[in-house]
């Protein structure tokens, strides 16, 4: 907070305390705490803390890359992970720098809030003795007797000024006192008190709100229930039982890739939109409503949204006999910008062992020579499946495991004659038999599949109202002047010496200005040509 | 859809306009070397007539205005905004800092910033033509949203500010180096710096000026950056690398906000911080844009 020429709290050098009991300790950590050296301090660090979460992956935006990190750095990544390198914004130091904040804010506002509620309802200080001492001054002769001045000079103090407001004006013998610029310490004091609000609305988001997503393959409809979600992911103090009973179903999916330009361009993801089917309730109607990026469904305060998108190709597994062991659309998960997208078909209904089937969905296949089965665009211009066999216990001891990995440790690879592993390479309506007589596997179609994020944040209308107010706040605290302006008057002969001073709070390149303009108005309003002498 | 003859065009108006800024340029740099101090004992000399300068201010209108229709033309040519790439961002922030400066000249002599002030829109046009160069082109689905004007606009817009405040703040450590400095052995180049800029006072003044302007606008950068990701991504923050350094910005400039407003900071090192704030600027600009993995995926590179 600030803490600049016109504040009345004593300098924290002053404060001197021979023996410091508990309470004086206390005190002291306060003072300390809620000084402004250490709020500047604690600004700067909380600058530097966020850097490494946007240099490290994070495990609340992509568990995956963090994975990945640790996989590839296996000295320094455990030890970045002990210090909270991965969670930066939930980690201890983190937290410890911005409640640090918090309070110092919270230890600034309050005493700041009663001093400038004084200042508000009494009357501006007396003028001092030597105007010219103050930062800004000068002085002019008029004709007139002083008191017939001073009115004057009351009249044009009591004009409402540019960037200051109304002067509110002290009457004190021969001298005027006038201050202005209220606003400014009042839209200060809005501005932090509205951070705080932002803070105190951030933690009601974070304790009551929840996220779930859900990989939605077309023609098929999800409830808003725990169990609905692939994840969920609730505050502490979310009613899981109580969620809205909402549904969405997805009837179509368009998608539109770059085809005219060329270069990094070229298959650039151009529109997503989701044509859906939604009930607030079991019972209620089914609306059709479309669905797109940058335009949410909402039910109540929850939010869909349309985050990602991908390919379910649709496939049927048969055994020797052909009896259908296996028929749905298995969505797959793109991995680069063209739509090369990983998958796993897992047919636990094949005896004696079950099989697995792991490998790439390809929208526009190609065989690149180094990277094997590619794609060449993000749209079904080529599509194609290729699949890796394998056989044997699809879920070992019942461990929970990714729907898009097989998990090959109870498992072994199919083979061809030639002794190499068995590679399929699928396009629509085609069957392959397996050998050894392990029954067929077709790939009939592709859909797409739609990736929904749902969410409810109970804080963010409050965040929203407390970062607008904090604008109004700041934009009143910097452009608002508070200015103290005195005039004296004496006489010199038939005539009267007005000096005027006046000094600002902060900066104010406009007072020097004021002086002579006010210098000026009372100059015209008593009707004579003045001698200027301003200093 | 995407008229690439209009895109053309575009980029023959941004290279028109570097060549003007080049020119610009050297006239702006002939003008300050010419502000020779007086020598001592001639006493007061008449004002120099500064032609180099009212020449260079001249094409730096002309190379504004050239700017001005690279921006339309490049927006008409793709029927959107021109703000969905890196070579959009900096042309229209180019464009931004050529008019801010432009504006404010007609108000007060500016002659002594042109050069810093065209100097560093010429890089940047520079390595936006040539390095971060994208083909006129639609928008990502998730840019897709009126507030892209609003948000990207405003962003670009105060970045401006902060780039002429940063290069003012430049010269006023300068200046204040060189005041402190005996002005008779003095060599030469420093008197001249010396003489060509104005009072360090001055100087701080207009780059606190700048930033209290600029800092409300990024405040609301950041505000509409919230409400547009509470659309698009479903949360209003997400300390994407992004948001993280648009709010490492907004802290260190709150930081050197703090300490201009407090009488233990004296102005020079609050300056200090002002310089960090801009770095914060350049990282965000380039380097996230171009190594941090996140969501502001936008600069079709």
């Amino acid at each position: 907070m600030t803490q600049s020429r016109m504040d009345t709290r004593p300098d924290e050098s002053d404060v001197t305390e021979p023996t410091l009991g508990p309470v004086g300790m206390l005190r002291w950590a306060w003072r300390q705490l809620t000084s402004m050296h250490t709020a500047l301090f604690l600004l700067l660090l909380l600058a530097i803390g966020a850097v490494p979460g946007s240099i490290w992956p994070q495990r609340n935006i992509d568990a995956g890359r963090v994975a990945d990190y640790l996989a590839s750095h296996r000295t320094t990544g455990p030890w970045l992970d002990r210090l909270g390198f991965f969670d930066v914004y939930s980690s201890p130091w983190f937290a410890a720098i911005y409640l640090l904040l918090f309070i110092s804010l919270v230890g600034c506002v309050v005493p700041r809030s009663k001093i400038h509620w004084r200042a508000m309802r009494s009357q501006p200080p007396r003028a001092p003795r030597h105007l010219e001492r103050l930062p800004e001054h000068g002085q002019i002769e008029v004709d007139g007797t002083p008191e017939e001045v001073l009115q004057v000079a009351r009249d044009v103090l009591g004009r409402r000024q540019l960037w200051a407001g109304r002067y509110r004006l002290r009457s004190d013998g021969l001298s005027l006192s006038a201050e202005s610029g209220y606003l400014r310490e009042t839209g200060n004091l809005v501005f932090h008190t509205a951070l705080i609000v932002v803070i105190v609305a951030v933690a009601v988001g974070h304790l009551f709100g929840w996220r779930g997503d859900r990989i939605l393959v077309t023609g098929k409809s999800f409830s808003n229930t725990i169990s609905g979600y692939d994840t969920f992911d609730p505050g502490p103090w979310v009613d899981t039982e109580g969620l809205s009973p909402f549904s969405v179903a997805v009837d179509k999916l368009v998608v539109t890739f770059e085809e005219h330009a060329t270069g990094a361009q070229r298959g650039a993801p151009r529109d997503f939109t989701a044509y859906t089917r939604t009930q607030t309730s079991p019972g209620a109607p089914q609306i059709h409503q479309i669905l797109k990026v940058n335009a949410p469904l909402t039910f109540g305060g929850t939010s869909v949204f349309l985050l990602g998108n991908g390919y379910a190709p649709v496939i049927t597994v048969r055994d020797a006999a052909g009896q259908v062991l296996l028929h749905e659309a298995t969505p797959f998960l793109p991995q680069d910008a063209n739509y090369k997208s990983v998958g796993a078909v897992k047919v636990s209904a094949a005896s004696p062992k079950q099989l697995g089937f792991f490998g790439f969905f390809l929208p526009s296949e190609y065989l690149d020579k180094d990277a094997g089965p590619s794609s060449f665009f993000p749209d079904l211009k080529n599509p194609a499946l290729a699949l890796g066999v394998y056989e044997g216990e699809l879920y070992p001891q019942g461990r929970p495991q990714s729907v898009y990995t097989l998990s090959t440790e109870k498992m072994t690879q199919l083979r061809n004659a030639r002794g190499e592993p068995l590679r399929l390479l699928l396009k629509p309506g085609q069957t392959i038999q397996l050998p050894g007589g392990r029954g067929s596997i077709t790939f009939d179609a592709v859909q797409r599949w739609a990736g929904l994020s749902i969410r409810y944040d109970p804080g963010k209308l409050l965040a929203l109202i407390g970062s607008v107010a904090a604008l109004a706040g700041l934009i009143a605290s910097l452009m608002i002047r508070r200015r103290r302006v005195f005039v004296r008057v004496r006489p010199l002969g038939p005539r009267t010496v007005v000096s005027i001073g006046a000094l600002a709070k902060g900066e104010d390149p406009g007072l020097g200005t004021t002086i002579e303009d006010l210098l000026s108005s009372i100059a015209q309003r008593i009707g004579t040509k003045g001698s200027d002498t301003k200093a | 859809m995407t008229n690439q003859t209009l895109a053309q065009y575009a980029n023959l108006s941004v290279y028109s306009a570097m060549a003007v800024f080049t020119i610009a340029m050297t006239a702006f740099a002939l003008d300050l070397a010419g502000a020779a101090p007086a020598v001592q004992g001639e006493g007061l000399h008449a004002p120099r007539a500064r032609k180099a300068a009212g020449i260079a201010m001249m094409l730096t209108r002309l190379g504004g205005l050239l700017l001005i229709a690279a921006v339309a033309m490049r927006g008409l040519s793709v029927d959107r905004p021109p703000l969905g790439n890196m070579f959009e961002f900096a042309l229209v922030g180019s464009m931004f800092v050529v008019v801010i400066f432009v504006a404010i000249s007609l108000r007060r002599d500016l002659r002594w910033l042109g050069l810093f002030v065209v100097g560093p829109v010429l890089l940047t046009l520079g390595m936006a033509i040539t390095v971060w160069y994208t083909d006129a082109s639609q928008l990502l689905p998730s840019l897709k949203n009126f507030w892209l004007v609003i948000h990207v606009t405003v962003a670009t817009f105060a970045v401006a500010l902060f780039t002429i405040a940063f290069s003012v703040t430049i010269l006023h450590l300068v200046k204040t180096w060189l005041e402190a400095q005996d002005p008779i052995a003095m060599s030469r180049v420093r008197a001249t710096v010396n003489a060509a800029l104005p009072p360090s006072r001055s100087l701080d003044r207009t780059a606190y000026g700048m930033h209290a302007v600029a800092f409300p606008l990024w405040t609301f950068t950041l505000i509409a950056g919230a409400i547009w990701a509470e659309q698009a991504w479903g949360h209003y923050w997400n300390w994407d690398p992004k948001e993280v350094w648009t709010f490492v910005i907004w802290v260190v400039y709150a930081a050197y906000l703090h300490a201009r407003a407090t009488t233990g900071w004296s102005p020079r090192a609050a300056n200090y911080l002002a310089l960090a704030g801009f770095g914060a600027i350049l990282v965000n600009y380039t380097v996230v844009n171009l190594f941090f993995v996140g969501q502001h995926s936008y600069s079709g590179m």
